[in-house]
């Protein structure tokens, strides 16, 4: 109880006004799952963005090599993705045989 | 180049106190293939369905919205589009928001400056354009949404006009370009920028607002301050506001040019499969309704029951909504709830009688402005904008 009351005390005494917020996300945990090229993948695709972007998409035989490379060209065309051209073909792999 | 700021946030989180993930042993399966996602925490929030998480984009249990026609700001939808998100800079007290551009005198707004105009309230839907995009039928690439990237909260905070008359706005000004804080992780990433026509932006009811249902904004909604766009989707209710210009001519960046772009025919939608004629920013809401009170797949009890759930639409209202109990074949007009406002989502309810056995529960809107909800599912390549009548299948025992 006067554990409590000193809580109380400190709570009120905390200056009112604002200040630079106290606010982080919780630590990432989505992976890419393992596949050829992974660590290609996880250097170029998970610089921007998380691997449950990749985990969420459709599925299925018409979400595969050509919807792929479409991703990953417009990650580089629109979104100025610094992917060296070597490195497409087997981003593309992955993606289309991993998920 | 790799801004090091976002790399850091992702590995010391734990570091500067935030809660941990906690990954809630949860998971939920939303209604379409690849519809497995985490249900997750995040600061203050309640558990949320977990699409994304760098950048954080969580989307609403749809239970939620059968709680009241305010949606909760624990239980808000999230998107973020870029993921250079300097949580750790948010100083209220210090936050700007530039007023420049073709005015007649370029502002430097605090937060104070702002709580000095006279301030409005407003309640207004916010809905993602993506919502409900894993529905598409053919499917197609983007956010994997079910119907939870919407949300209907009071806003309070004062008429863009009233800034932009402050400033003085240029005779010949065209539009009104604006960001937020959050940015691109590389240089070459368009940053997130959006633009509307000044009338739009002058017409009073375009606000900036610091408050979602009498509380601060979440952090995760925009804090300190978003625009608000009443009826508009919600690619223009730019968070974390702190830039405002006004443009002669029409804003020519990724973000309206290149992105968030709908088929230029009468519904937005297309023969699915194929590429739009033309197309043109996307803009207002089309009429949706739900039903909130019974989930698809499950048991009710048979005999009397009543049905509840909401309807919205870009600003005309809701002037009726029916239901059927057989599939279709008949429809019985709901009783409309309390009128929060043309940008609200309005309350329904209907009183039916299910006999035992299996239903499909169906639910359409019909809007001020004469707009219907369609019986098939229209389909564009974004997957934006699906205002089919919903169905519920229930069995009565």
């Amino acid at each position: 109880m006067k554990r409590f009351a000193f809580l109380l005390l400190v709570a009120i005494a905390l200056p009112v006004s604002a200040k630079p917020i106290n606010f982080a996300l919780p630590d990432e945990t989505a992976q890419f799952k393992p596949g050829p090229n992974l660590e290609v993948v996880q250097g170029n695709c998970g610089a921007c963005h998380s691997a449950d972007y990749v985990q969420t998409q459709p599925i299925g035989p018409k979400f595969k090599k050509d919807f792929w490379q479409a991703e990953v060209i417009k990650m580089i065309k629109v979104y100025g993705a610094p992917i060296d051209e070597k490195d497409v073909p087997a981003i593309v792999d992955y993606l289309a045989t991993t998920y | 180049m790799i801004h090091r700021r976002t790399l850091m946030t992702a590995s010391s989180a734990l570091a500067l106190g935030a809660s941990p993930l906690r990954a809630l042993a949860d998971t939920i399966k939303l209604p379409f293939e690849n519809g497995e996602r985490p249900i997750v925490k995040y600061p203050q929030k309640r558990p949320m369905i977990g699409l994304t998480q760098r950048p954080p984009q969580l989307e609403t249990p749809f239970s939620v919205f059968n709680e009241g026609v305010l949606t909760p700001n624990d239980a808000f939808f999230v998107r973020y589009h870029l993921a250079n998100i300097p949580f750790d800079d948010i100083d209220p007290d210090t936050w700007t928001i530039e007023i420049k551009g073709a005015v007649d005198k370029p502002l430097k707004l605090k937060l104070a400056d702002l709580k000095r105009l006279p301030a409005i309230d407003l309640v207004a839907v916010n809905q993602c354009s993506g919502n409900s995009r894993g529905f598409s039928e053919p499917r197609v690439a983007g956010g994997q949404l079910a119907n939870g990237a919407m949300g209907n909260a009071r806003w309070h905070g004062v008429p863009l006009k009233a800034v932009l008359d402050q400033a003085g706005v240029k005779a010949g000004a065209k539009q009104v370009a604006y960001e937020g804080f959050d940015g691109p992780v590389i240089d070459k990433t368009p940053k997130f920028v959006k633009a509307l026509d000044i009338d739009h932006a002058r017409d009073g009811e375009v606000m900036i607002a610091w408050q979602m249902n009498g509380a601060d904004l979440p952090v995760l909604n925009g804090f300190p301050v978003r625009m608000i766009v009443p009826g508009w989707y919600g690619t223009y209710w730019m968070k974390h506001l702190n830039e405002v210009t006004v443009l002669d001519k029409e804003y020519d960046g990724f973000w309206m040019k290149g992105a968030y772009r709908i088929p230029d025919t009468e519904n937005a939608m297309i023969e699915p499969g194929t590429a739009p004629k033309a197309t043109v920013p996307i803009n207002r809401f089309n009429v949706r309704s739900f039903i909130t009170s019974v989930a698809d797949g499950t048991s009710v009890k048979a005999g009397q029951t009543t049905l509840k759930g909401i309807a919205f639409d870009g600003g005309s209202g809701i002037k009726a909504v029916d239901v059927s109990a057989d599939d279709g074949k008949s429809w019985v007009a709901a009783k409309l709830g309390q009128d929060l406002g043309k940008y609200s989502f309005r309350e329904w309810t209907l009183p039916v009688t299910l006999a035992a056995g299996a239903h499909a529960l169906k639910v359409r809107a019909t809007a001020n402005d004469g707009k219907v909800q369609p019986d098939k599912p229209g389909w564009n390549p974004p997957g934006y904008m699906r205002n089919v009548i919903e169905s519920v299948r229930v069995t009565a025992a």
